[in-house]
């Protein structure tokens, strides 16, 4: 595999804009190496391989034609395939949507689109962005390219190791309880969730509507800033996009944390972590300490609620989303035969269309909300997590942002943890409380396990200020080469 | 026991559509009588993905209904899930208000069997309404059902009463009355046939003087004022006959079958969904804070019970006139104009619940469809109290306003219908009269009085109609002597 990283989309992007390179032959180039390498790893589920071509090659004309380049002029980037895309199969890698064919697009797709990327195709996930690994996938497991045999994490795992394994330089996925950061840092790559409502969920499947967002996976933070730049910002057909203003992230990335603040939660990070996650994790502060920040302890007593708060919320949320998968109006309907009944074609259809772990989930979640659990359970839920965010705002009083590992372990091998719901969900303990807090959140890798897995430092930061937490992340990059490592 | 043993306890919940051009969460429209699903979009066809966003002008009709019934609008209402699957329900769930509606409280009088009730209002809360499954009419429909989404996503208030009603013509009595209401704010077109205004019922009934509430049922399907009132007593001698035959009445839905006017069970509470309410996560709360409310209120026309009591007061109009002229603010309207112009309110009542109401009654239209401005109904009001035309030339004259356009003045100009009240002019064709009929007048002398009706009209045919009878009947009577 390839010793020098390829090229970031800035870069892409500029040689792009001063006419050095063609839309389509960097398209293409896409188009063969994915073709080339993709077999081995998984990550997309369908390549739109005319589609891209086409559209490169419209972008190569308007230039020629003098009109001016988008800021991701012939980036070629990759979609989570629980992001809707106008005549390209989104199928949230379930079989219930096998073969649906959106008739629209996601609002930051078509904003992608608008600055000039040239959407190269889906990328695989756990279904409906349910699962940690990518295993939970109606059309097979993902790989990781630093292991073959671990996961990439999840549940984006494709759209990490799209940018990951030099396929796309940048990539759209969805978190709703660590399903960007986690496997950004599983797969060596960055991965911002940004703040509730920074973009639009508009097309998006909602697994968790109260959690999800939608971010950019990167090999360098620079590009998830230029990325969350294009789509961030309020939308009419989103009422929980906010209308606070997109701050000029690029511009943000001026390598400065001199006086900056650091939080660290240590007393949450005592147990159940990697020794050599926690080395580099001590490691990377001292890099930062290094440059001008300074740290100081912050408490989170409620964040080892997070994955039972997470598991009632977004099992309760997920139970009602996904009951739009019947089979009535579009996606996969059981064969029927005379006689059968509607109950019976809702129940075969849902049988047959839903993986066990989306089962789980709509169970789960369907019981939560039942009459005489609701209050014990998603109501008792909500309150931890409003002390959840009061415990995010105490450490904000004494911090500009909190540092966490992203996750406790290096990637682990395929079929690890399939058999055990509960050991998965933990790979979410460090994730999930941003979600639930609403609060923005970058993994950068920070390096690497003995076995040379990579590892990710977490950053999460207060409401809407993503420009903090992309500044620090591209200055503790500027000291740094995890990142430009290669699997 | 007999049945005036036990009093009947019911309350209603109707759902009314609003107003508004477009769906409460997307921007398809709301119009009646499109081909089926022509009207979506992924929003309200529920497509992975799409999301809902609240229609302010849907609010604001809510919030015009809920002030016009006397309800506190919450400065914070949320939008909630009901949880069910049906082919009609695109998303699986219902966006509704449940645990934090838009209104609380309020309530209207309501007058029936000559006694008036205030009828409390529990809620009121906004929700979406469902599409429409069609299960006849295709060429398949014995195997098949086709779902229409056009109606899916078109705002709903459901405004829900407390068990205030204790018989069925007061619950048919409650239903008119919040029709008028929402109809003459504008909110609602009143139109049952289409399903825009709809009415379940819950019925209980208990012995006289029980405080507590015996086992209800809820009624469904009943959407006229009729069949309501027929469902009820219905229900209500059904229950009554269940308790008196040692039996216990059980909570359930029930059907109202109107060609059979009877009520039949749908489920029983154990068959009941659980609906799984949650807050909707896709959707803000909807603030109304005060300057929206005041700006709303500012808004609200003069309601129907209000204006009544001023047609009365300020018109000097009997009351039976008041209820008439206030049944619909169109109507209202249509007077106050014509009573303006003419300066004869009484008349201009006579008129408007005279022919204007046979008009509309006769040739189907609204009020604001009539061809006779409330103006130029004025104008004939005028020239019929100030003795230029007679009042059977005015129907007339009407009449050719209605079909041709034209003002009063210039029909009875043309027509040479000015009425004839000059002694000069009607004493030859008085003479003539009775000298035609010699043997009436002679009757008449003998003091056959009544006779005297047929001179009078005797007079009014040679004149067309056109002499003015009070003339007429002196001057016969001073002829003969």
């Amino acid at each position: 595999m390839s010793a020098t990283p390829p090229p970031t989309a800035r870069a892409l992007r500029d040689a792009l804009a001063r006419g050095d390179r063609r839309a389509a032959d960097v398209c293409q180039e896409a188009l063969d190496t994915t073709a080339a390498r993709d077999g081995a790893l998984g990550a997309f589920t369908a390549v739109a391989v005319e589609r891209a071509l086409a559209r490169a090659h419209a972008l190569d004309a308007a230039r020629d034609a003098g009109a001016a380049p988008g800021p991701l002029h012939g980036v070629p980037v990759a979609i989570k395939d629980n992001i809707s895309t106008r005549g390209i199969r989104t199928t949230a890698s379930s079989r219930i949507l096998a073969q649906y064919v959106p008739a629209f697009d996601a609002t930051a797709v078509a904003r992608l689109e608008a600055a000039g990327a040239v959407i190269l195709g889906k990328t695989n996930c756990d279904e409906f962005g349910m699962g940690s690994s990518t295993e939970n996938s109606a059309f097979g497991p993902t790989r990781n390219p630093w292991a073959l045999d671990r996961t990439p994490g999840g549940s984006s795992g494709g759209s990490a190791v799209a940018v990951a394994a030099g396929l796309v330089p940048v990539s759209l996925g969805s978190d709703t309880g660590g399903s960007i950061r986690q496997p950004a840092a599983l797969c060596g790559v960055a991965g911002l969730k940004p703040s509730y409502g920074r973009v639009s969920r508009y097309g998006l499947l909602a697994y968790g509507s109260s959690l999800d967002q939608i971010g950019p996976f990167a090999r360098t933070v620079e590009d998830a800033a230029l990325v969350l730049g294009v789509i961030a910002g309020a939308d009419g057909q989103d009422a929980t996009a906010t209308a606070e203003p997109v701050a000029d992230y690029l511009g943000a990335l001026t390598g400065d944390i001199q006086g900056l603040r650091i939080g660290v939660p240590r007393a949450f990070l005592a147990d159940g972590v990697a020794p050599a996650v926690l080395a580099a994790f001590h490691t990377s502060l001292e890099v930062l300490t290094a440059r001008g920040a300074t740290l100081v302890d912050v408490d989170l007593p409620h964040a080892r609620y997070a994955i039972p708060v997470y598991y009632l919320i977004a099992t309760a949320e997920a139970s009602s989303n996904l009951a739009r998968y019947d089979g009535v109006r579009f996606g996969y309907r059981t064969p029927l035969e005379p006689g059968d009944t509607l109950r019976q074609m809702y129940e075969r259809t849902r049988d047959e269309g839903f993986g066990p772990e989306v089962k789980r989930r709509i169970m789960l979640g369907t019981y939560v909300l039942s009459a005489g659990y609701y209050d014990a359970y998603y109501l008792k839920a909500q309150q931890v997590r409003t002390l959840l965010r009061q415990d995010y705002e105490r450490a904000f009083a004494v911090a500009d942002l909190v540092a966490m590992p992203t996750t406790p372990t290096p990637a682990f091998r395929l079929g690890e943890k399939t058999d055990d719901p509960l050991a998965m969900y933990l790979a979410d303990i460090f994730t999930v409380s941003a979600n639930l807090a609403g609060l923005p959140a970058l993994s950068v890798p920070c390096g690497f396990s003995e076995d040379r897995l990579p590892i990710g430092l977490q950053l999460t930061g207060r409401m809407f200020d993503e420009a903090t937490l992309l500044r620090t992340g591209d200055a503790y990059q500027r000291d740094t080469n995890w990142h430009t490592a290669t699997p | 026991m007999g049945a005036s043993a036990f009093e009947a306890v019911i309350g209603l919940e109707i759902h009314a559509q609003l107003q508004t051009e477009t769906k409460i969460f997307c921007g398809c429209p709301t119009s009646f009588g499109a081909p089926p699903n022509t009207h979506v979009c992924p929003v309200c066809l529920g497509l992975p993905g799409a999301l809902p966003v609240l229609n302010r002008r849907a609010v604001d009709l809510a919030v015009a209904a809920a002030l016009a019934l006397g309800c506190d609008v919450q400065p914070r209402s949320v939008f909630a899930r009901k949880n069910y699957f049906y082919p009609d329900l695109p998303k699986g769930y219902q966006i509704s208000q449940y645990e934090q509606p838009l209104a609380l409280g309020g309530g209207v009088d309501v007058e029936a069997g000559g006694q008036t009730t205030f009828v409390r209002l529990t809620r009121i809360h906004m929700e979406e309404d469902a599409g429409k499954s069609l299960h006849e009419g295709f060429a398949d429909s014995d195997r098949r059902t086709y779902v229409d989404y056009n109606r899916a996503g078109v705002p709903l208030i459901e405004i829900v009463s407390e068990p205030d009603l204790r018989s069925a013509g007061e619950a048919a009595a409650f239903f008119e009355k919040l029709r008028q209401i929402l109809l003459w704010l504008g909110v609602n077109d009143g139109n049952m046939e289409e399903g825009s205004l709809r009415c379940d019922a819950n019925v209980s009934i208990r012995p006289v003087g029980q405080a507590a509430l015996g086992t209800k049922a809820e009624v469904k399907n009943v959407n006229s004022f009729r069949y309501l009132q027929k469902a009820l007593e219905y229900e209500i001698t059904r229950q009554i006959d269940v308790v008196e035959h040692g039996g216990r009445v059980v909570q359930e839905t029930r059907l109202f079958d109107s060609a059979q006017g009877r009520t039949f069970s749908m489920r029983s509470k154990e068959e009941a969904h659980d609906y799984r309410y949650f807050p909707d996560p896709d959707l803000p709360p909807v603030a109304v804070d005060e300057a929206r409310r005041a700006a709303i209120a500012a808004t609200l026309p003069e309601l129907p019970e209000a204006r009544r009591q001023r047609f009365v007061a300020a018109y000097g109009l009997p009351a039976y006139d008041a209820d008439l002229l206030t049944q619909t603010r169109g109507i209202a309207d249509y007077f106050e104009a014509a009573a303006a112009a003419s300066g004869h309110a009484k008349a201009a009542s006579n008129w408007v619940m005279g022919e204007v109401l046979r008009r509309m009654k006769d040739t189907g239209v609204d009020i604001s469809r009539i061809p006779v401005t409330p103006e130029a109904l004025g104008g004939l009001i005028r020239l019929a109290e100030e003795g230029a035309i007679s009042s059977s030339v005015a129907k007339g004259v009407f009449e050719t306003m209605c079909e041709t356009g034209q003002e009063a003045a210039a029909i009875v100009d043309a027509g040479g219908l000015r009425q004839i009240s000059d002694d000069s002019s009607l004493e030859p064709v008085v003479a003539s009269v009775l000298e035609a009929h010699a043997a009436v007048v002679a009757e008449v002398r003998a003091g056959k009085d009544k006779k005297l009706q047929f001179l009078v009209g005797q007079v009014m045919k040679a004149t067309a109609g056109k002499a003015d009878p009070t003339r007429v009947t002196d001057l016969v009577r001073r002829l003969i002597g």
